[in-house]
């Protein structure tokens, strides 16, 4: 009985650590790789540098980091205010029958493969863009769109969770105090819900960062600082995953060192997101 | 009953969970200006009575009821009675203290806002009144923009008291409110509601005995959704006339 106990603790202690082991190798992997193109070409080159002409051996990636934020600035501004607003409809109007509903409804999005929303955006929002707002239809607005629907399950189930968590007696004290359904919400429920609003805009924003797939069918991939919504975009995750196939040397450490600025930007955004989550 | 004028009066009340009863043919009579407790087991109904008084009870699926409470003469049951109204004239503070995670002055100020009273020289000036009437306003006026949760559990219930003066009631409710809080918090809040009997109609439920002996003028016992005895606290306590009241309050049953 007691050796079974202790087999038992010692192999999960062992599955259980590998876990932290593989993201360990990962980001050990990454660095070691990514490291040399800082060396090389600058750190600050690297990061701030406008062209990128690995044949000729320009590598700053200044365009895709200016990629990846306006398409996520855009994402959010489309995602949240909608993602938000469909969390308070389930959890404080919908009736109980409605939200069991939709809310699974929602949770779907999150399954469907991101090549599908790809393909979704371009074969309907890239033309739509392109007839009635012009440009290439290829744009920092089709990205966005795509990524605005992509976060929506995200910004949903977790701000809905955290809407649920408020306790009833604050609702119950605001309606004793004559206040309507949506003072209610206003006043007492979204401030009260606010760590975990502010915890699924990061995690929302986390998907809209690293999303690849959907982003390269509809973005036109340009490694040009955008001008403007309707221009072509090249964010950091395409940027690896359009040339990873054929890089190599420098061009490929390149490609790593644009995985290590990502794999920081993320990491920065999880601390936050912890951060927030717990100063309640 | 009593000198003073009548504030409500519940006619034949009664109330339906479904198929079960909840409160059978209450009728009463509650003086304007005074303490009336309500006391009897858990289950006879009596945080039933006192929801039905601002209509908490409409927040509950399948509830029914029939027959009449009077607002000053008006019945709070016709379909024309705009509930915000009501619950602004009839106040409420809950058993465990409800105050809000948000600042102590935006607590109190909950309740103007809600009347939508934006101006903030006017906000200040209901929130500090109110503050004072429950005797807090000097212990927070310094710290006003501190998180209400940081206070003690029994400033926390003087604070909802404050918030439920805030919205200008006649009337107060109390549900069993000294229940989570220490026997000096009791001690407190108890004669704050004595206090604050001149300027409101105050009914509290409670299943602590000295307590309604306390701080009400009037007692109204209720078991199984009938009331068995209503009349002056002091009557009621030290002259019951059914035996299952001189029972309860002596500690036999309940």
């Amino acid at each position: 009985m007691l050796d079974q106990e202790k087999w038992a603790e010692t192999v999960l202690t062992v599955v259980g650590l590998s876990a932290v082991a593989i993201l360990g190798l990962i980001i050990l992997f990454i660095f070691k790789e990514g490291l040399p193109a800082f060396t090389q070409v600058g750190l600050w080159q690297f990061l701030t540098g406008t062209d990128w002409l690995p044949s000729k051996g320009k590598l700053g990636i200044l365009p895709m980091i200016a990629g990846s934020f306006m398409v996520t600035a855009g994402a959010l501004l489309i995602g949240l205010p909608l993602g938000l607003g469909c969390a308070i409809y389930l959890s404080e109007f919908a009736t109980p029958r409605t939200a069991a509903l939709l809310k699974p409804t929602i949770e779907l999005l999150a399954g469907i493969p991101s090549v599908v929303f790809g393909f979704i955006g371009l074969t309907l929002i890239v033309p739509f863009i392109r007839v009635f707002f012009g440009g290439p239809g290829f744009s920092v607005l089709a990205s966005s769109l795509v990524l605005g629907i992509m976060i929506l399950p995200t910004m949903v189930s977790v701000s809905y969770d955290a809407l649920r968590a408020v306790p009833l007696t604050y609702r119950e004290g605001m309606l004793a105090l004559g206040a309507s359904e949506w003072q209610t919400v206003k006043m007492v429920v979204l401030p009260a819900a606010r760590p975990g609003i502010l915890a699924a805009a990061i995690l929302a924003m986390g998907r809209a960062v690293g999303e690849t797939m959907a982003v390269i069918m509809v973005a036109g991939n340009s490694a040009i600082v955008p001008g403007s919504v309707l221009d072509p975009v090249r964010t950091m995750t395409s940027n690896i995953a359009l040339e990873m196939g054929y890089a190599t040397g420098l061009h490929r450490q390149a490609l790593f060192a644009t995985g290590v600025v990502l794999f920081v930007i993320i990491s920065v955004l999880n601390i936050v997101a912890r951060a927030v989550v717990r100063r309640k | 009953m009593s000198s003073k004028p009548a504030k409500i009066e519940l006619n034949n009340f009664n109330l339906y969970y479904g198929e079960h009863q909840v409160l059978k043919g209450i009728s009463a009579i509650i003086a304007a200006n005074s303490v009336t407790a309500i006391i009897g087991p858990s289950g006879c109904g009596k945080s039933t009575l006192l929801r039905s008084i601002n209509r908490m009870n409409d927040l509950i699926d399948g509830v029914r009821i029939t027959g009449e409470i009077l607002l000053d003469g008006k019945n709070i049951y016709e379909p024309d009675v705009d509930l915000i109204w009501l619950r602004a004239r009839i106040g409420m503070v809950f058993q465990r203290p409800v105050a809000f995670p948000l600042s102590i002055f935006d607590n109190v100020a909950a309740a103007p806002r809600v009347r939508g009273i934006v101006n903030k020289d006017h906000l200040a000036r209901i929130v500090k009144k109110s503050l004072q009437a429950v005797g807090l306003w000097s212990d927070v006026q310094h710290c006003l923009n501190q998180s209400a949760l940081s206070l003690a559990l029994g400033d926390q219930q003087k604070l909802c008291i404050a918030r439920a003066i805030a919205t200008q009631p006649d009337v107060l409710l109390f549900d069993e409110p000294c229940s989570a809080l220490d026997p000096i918090s009791t001690h407190v809040i108890e004669d704050l509601m004595r206090a604050l009997s001149k300027r409101f109609t105050i009914i509290i439920v409670t299943h602590n005995m000295q307590q309604a002996a306390r701080a009400s003028h009037y007692t109204m016992f209720l078991l199984d959704g009938n009331i068995v005895e209503y009349g002056p606290t002091r009557e009621l306590f030290t002259n019951p006339k059914d035996i299952r009241t001189e029972n309860y309050v002596t500690g036999k049953i309940g």
